[in-house]
């Protein structure tokens, strides 16, 4: 046995490149990378697109969006997913023109972590004065004045933030950029920020997790990673002066004013959306995709996903709290897959 | 000092110096035993046969990640095998001044870079040129920290082989790539395949490296230029994500990988009992 | 042991002598390949390594021309503004690896004792054995292991105590996260631990007998020997040791990431969350979205390279001082 023993690596490989098991003949892989944001939404899509299609397999892994924009511009991936639009700068570094396919929208939330799990309600200024570093406890009174029948501890907040480049540190910075001009100049705008304050998780998942670990935390997911784990989402006040509860309907009344302007390239900010019921911290989440696919079958693979994803797909974001898109704004995301070609010919034949 | 008062102090340091010899082996027995009472309550048939579940339903398995990490291993044998067998019977029988000095300072010093350094180089010169993340950038970059290990143990066991071997066959009449490959070689088998167990043992649990390279894969991989799941890749993603069933999973993998790296370096050991002459 | 090493050799048919054995040149087609392999080998490996430093080198350029020492010096780091400083890494780095030092060198130093000089014999290969084992657990095992017992003993119990008892000092200040500096250097000495001990057990296994023989012989205790005839002798091997030690923990990503709060600040307090060179290139290399970005990470890893190939090279001179080298292969 020692003798040949080389034959044991070979066999694996031989294995490994030509035999796999489950699968008679080959699939064909397509690799995404990016937010975390959609992340349960999405692996909910793709095991479903399975059965849609047999002969795709849709592999995502969730590294922030970040990681998504920095890999779909270097075309190591099929697709990229982010839940801060590229910015001018980005999109000119890119090595050909990239759309921003609208998938879901979603709220984020402030969630935290303290005994009897209260319900409490926050401020845009509030929250933007915690994450400064300017309100360090809990039962500090501008706090308490929004909470009066919940019990604070005289505890330290441990703030919890995102340590990689994310989309939904982008919605949630872009929120108390415009809410608060302090926040605005100390620390801007972007996927990945200087934070005066707090811990750094990885991902959505790192986020929550930290804050479901250590008591007297406060830190801002995806709505569906607070929900799934059993962590509190606290209600916002919005423009319009109402403490809003992040729901699919105070999502949805989000979008409404964005939808009657929506741009072409769907680069749209819904934070602190007008609107009675509006939940101030919501966005949409894009798939970035190329405008031109390099490669046919895998091009025509991802525009019969997309076009199953804002169609048949939308049955399944309520259950995972997302919300649905809007029916005209699919109605323009329709026209702008149509404009996905290879070699100059549309991919997607008239449906 | 009285001599009774020194042996007091001899025995009081024997005592300490005991005290720290149980500090340092009780870690091991807490980190095993914690993997084994978590761990084991995750572990069931699925657990090794089928793939990750989406993201909040419990149950699935880590088998493609099993699979993944036992190819990119298999990679980076194939890759590292030959090169640092070759290169230490260089080392072993070279009688040059510079170069294998130089070799063996820079298989030395490769052999403390951080793993993650190699996982950038990867990045840089194979999925970049690829444009996509791939098994063989895993299997390269662990490769790369196979390689010292494999020619530094390879040099010590073509050392060992008594040069009567050599020098019989030479003396038959055998050219000197027969000597080598069909005498010396085979002759520092063991110890040669030793130094490549504790390599494999090694890279079987590294994780930096693959972050940039493998990415890691929920399915089944499509071929070796492909992203690739790993098993520490999933452990690490399953212990920073919040999910309770995923921390479960976390634990049972953290237990298999562990007996894999155990096992690994207990078939070295073994292996080299009783072959090792006193120098 | 001769039988032994034929083991594998085969027979005489195997080997195909040639029918005539005497006064041939031996430079034929096949020594030639053979010779061309090795070498290829040889080359392949440099290559390698110097593709590295230059891949390395290449890439941080920009970022090099940019900051200058300035890197090395500012702490901050601002992804937004293209502002990168990396005196957050480097200083958690020196701190966590320091800590990890100061808490694994007497541990380790005093099982190596043990085990080298003071341990009954039929104690010393099983404990050896175990502390080997140790050296073999995965960085991401630890990390796990870390975040769920370690980190939580932190927040519940060690650190409102020290808050409690030594909380005067700037060094115990500040809220108990249990995720933080002290938490990474807990970690990474019980990391570094097997490595210190298992070299420096062997630098003291190779401190010739004469010199135990000639204090015993003298009248010293077994301590007395220990310390003024192996100790004394091995002195530049147990710092050797050590600096492996530093080198693997300068190095450590996984465990450390998961642990240690990632937070790009320089703070006094051990308690507060830290960042450490290989832990921000873990976690933002992949998502790095300029240029300038990725090139301040890769300087980064060209540091984090430099200094431990420096501790490293160190730590096997000393070591060689006392037994040799050629001991290659292991730590």
């Amino acid at each position: 046995m020692t003798k040949r023993w080389w034959i044991v690596p070979i066999l694996l490989l031989a294995m490994a490149t030509l035999g796999r098991p489950g699968a008679a003949d080959a699939q064909m892989l397509m690799n995404g990378a990016g937010a975390t944001f959609p992340y349960p939404i999405y692996s909910k899509w793709f095991e479903e697109y399975i059965k849609i299609d047999p002969e795709v397999r849709f592999n995502y892994q969730s590294i922030g969006s970040g990681g998504g924009i920095r890999q779909i511009t270097e075309r190591t991936v099929d697709f990229g997913a982010s839940d801060g639009p590229m910015t001018d700068e980005q999109l000119k570094k890119a090595p050909a023109e990239l759309f921003h396919i609208p998938t879901v929208m979603g709220a984020v939330v402030a969630t935290y972590n303290l005994p009897g799990n209260p319900q409490l309600a926050f401020t845009g200024e509030v929250l933007a004065d915690i994450f400064l570093g300017k309100i360090t406890k809990w039962n500090d009174l501008r706090i308490k004045a929004l909470n009066p029948s919940a019990t604070l501890p005289d505890q330290t907040i441990v703030v919890v933030h995102r340590s990689d480049g994310s989309g939904t540190t982008y919605i949630w910075v872009d929120y108390l950029c415009k809410i608060s001009p302090e926040w605005e100049k100390e620390v801007g705008r972007g996927t990945s920020v200087k934070w005066p304050v707090g811990l750094g998780g990885k991902g959505n998942e790192g986020v929550a997790g930290q804050v479901k670990n250590a008591p007297g935390s406060l830190g801002y997911v995806e709505l569906a990673y607070a929900i799934t784990n059993k962590l509190p989402a606290a209600r916002i006040k919005n423009p319009a002066g109402k403490l809003v509860e992040p729901t699919i309907e105070s999502t949805t009344a989000a979008a409404a004013g964005a939808v009657k302007n929506m741009p072409d390239d769907f680069r749209v900010s819904l934070t602190n959306a007008p609107g009675a019921d509006a939940y101030p911290i919501a966005s949409f989440t894009w798939l970035l995709v190329y405008k031109d696919q390099p490669n046919e079958s895998k091009g025509k693979a991802l525009v019969k996903f997309l076009w199953w994803a804002i169609h048949d797909g939308q049955r399944h974001p309520a259950a995972l709290l997302y919300a649905p898109l809007p029916a005209p704004v699919v109605k323009q995301i329709e026209a702008k897959i149509k404009q996905i070609t290879f070699s100059g010919k549309p991919l997607l034949a008239a449906q | 000092m009285s001599p009774a008062g020194r042996r007091l102090v001899s025995t009081s340091v024997s005592a300490l110096t005991c005290g720290a010899a149980v500090l340092v082996v009780c870690p091991l027995l807490l980190i095993s035993g914690f993997l084994l009472y978590q761990g084991v309550s995750a572990i069931n048939v699925d657990f090794f046969l089928h793939l990750p579940k989406p993201v909040g339903e419990v149950g699935g398995g880590v088998a493609n990640a099993i699979v993944g990490s036992l190819i990119m291993i298999g990679l980076a044998v194939l890759i590292g095998l030959p090169v640092g067998i070759l290169g230490g019977v260089y080392l072993a029988e070279s009688r040059d001044r510079r170069l294998p000095w130089v070799l063996r300072f820079v298989a030395d010093v490769m052999n403390g870079v951080p793993s993650i350094v190699f996982g950038i180089f990867a990045y840089t010169v194979v999925v970049l040129p690829m444009r996509r993340f791939s098994a063989l950038a895993g299997g390269f970059a662990l490769g790369l920290i196979l390689i010292p290990i494999v020619l530094r143990t390879s040099e010590e066991m073509v050392r060992l082989v008594p040069s009567a071997l050599r020098e019989a066959g030479l003396g038959l009449g055998l050219p000197e790539w027969k000597v080598s490959l069909r005498i010396v070689i085979p002759a520092a088998r063991a110890g040669i395949i030793t130094g490549v167990m504790v390599a494999v043992a090694r890279i079987a649990g590294e994780t930096a490296p693959l972050l940039f390279t493998a990415l890691g894969n929920r399915f089944w991989h499509q071929g070796l230029d492909q992203p690739i799941a790993a098993l520490p890749l999933q452990i690490y993603a399953y212990a920073i994500a919040p999910y309770d069933d995923w921390h479960r999973q976390a634990w049972a993998g953290a237990l298999v990988l562990i007996t894999l790296v155990f096992l690994a370096s207990l078939a070295a050991r073994l292996a080299t009992r009783g072959r090792i002459v006193a120098r | 042991m001769a039988a032994d090493s034929l083991a594998g050799v085969g027979t005489a048919d195997d080997l195909a002598l040639p029918p005539r054995a005497v006064g041939r040149s031996r430079r034929g087609v096949g020594d030639r390949v053979y010779r061309g392999l090795i070498l290829a080998s040889v080359w392949l490996v440099l290559a390698l390594a110097g593709g590295l430093l230059l891949a390395l080198g290449w890439e941080s350029w920009a970022a090099i021309r940019t900051f200058g020492l300035r890197f090395l010096i500012t702490s901050h780091w601002d992804p937004v503004a293209g502002e990168f400083g990396a005196l957050p890494f480097i200083y958690g780095t020196l701190v966590s690896s320091l800590l990890a030092l100061l808490i694994a060198v007497p541990l380790s130093l005093g099982a190596a004792i043990f085990l080298a000089e003071l341990a009954p014999s039929w104690v010393r290969p099983p404990v050896a054995f175990l502390i080997e084992m140790l050296a073999a657990v995965p960085s991401v095992v630890y990390g796990l292991w870390g975040i769920f017992v370690l980190v939580p003993w932190l927040r519940d119990w060690v650190q409102p105590a020290l808050a409690r008892t030594l909380g005067f000092l700037p060094l115990f200040q500040g809220p108990p996260y249990g995720i933080g500096m002290l938490a990474a250097g807990l970690i990474l000495a019980i990391m570094i631990v097997p490595y210190i001990t298992s070299v420096s057990r062997e630098v003291l296994l190779a401190v010739p007998g004469s010199q135990r023989e000639a204090a015993l012989g003298l009248g010293a205790t077994r301590w007395e020997t220990t310390r003024i005839a192996v100790l004394r002798y091995g002195r530049s091997g147990l710092i050797g040791a050590i600096l492996l030690g530093l080198g693997r923990a300068l190095g450590e990503t996984m465990a450390v990431t998961m642990v240690i709060g990632n937070r790009p600040e320089v703070a006094l307090s051990l308690f507060a969350p830290g960042y450490t060179m290989a832990s921000v290139l873990a976690n933002e290399f992949t998502e790095a979205t300029s240029d300038l970005y990725v090139s301040a990470l890769v300087e980064i890893g060209l540091l984090l390279l430099v200094v431990t190939v420096a501790v490293n090279g160190l730590a096997r001179l000393l070591v060689w001082s006392v037994g040799g080298p050629a001991r290659g292969g292991r730590a």
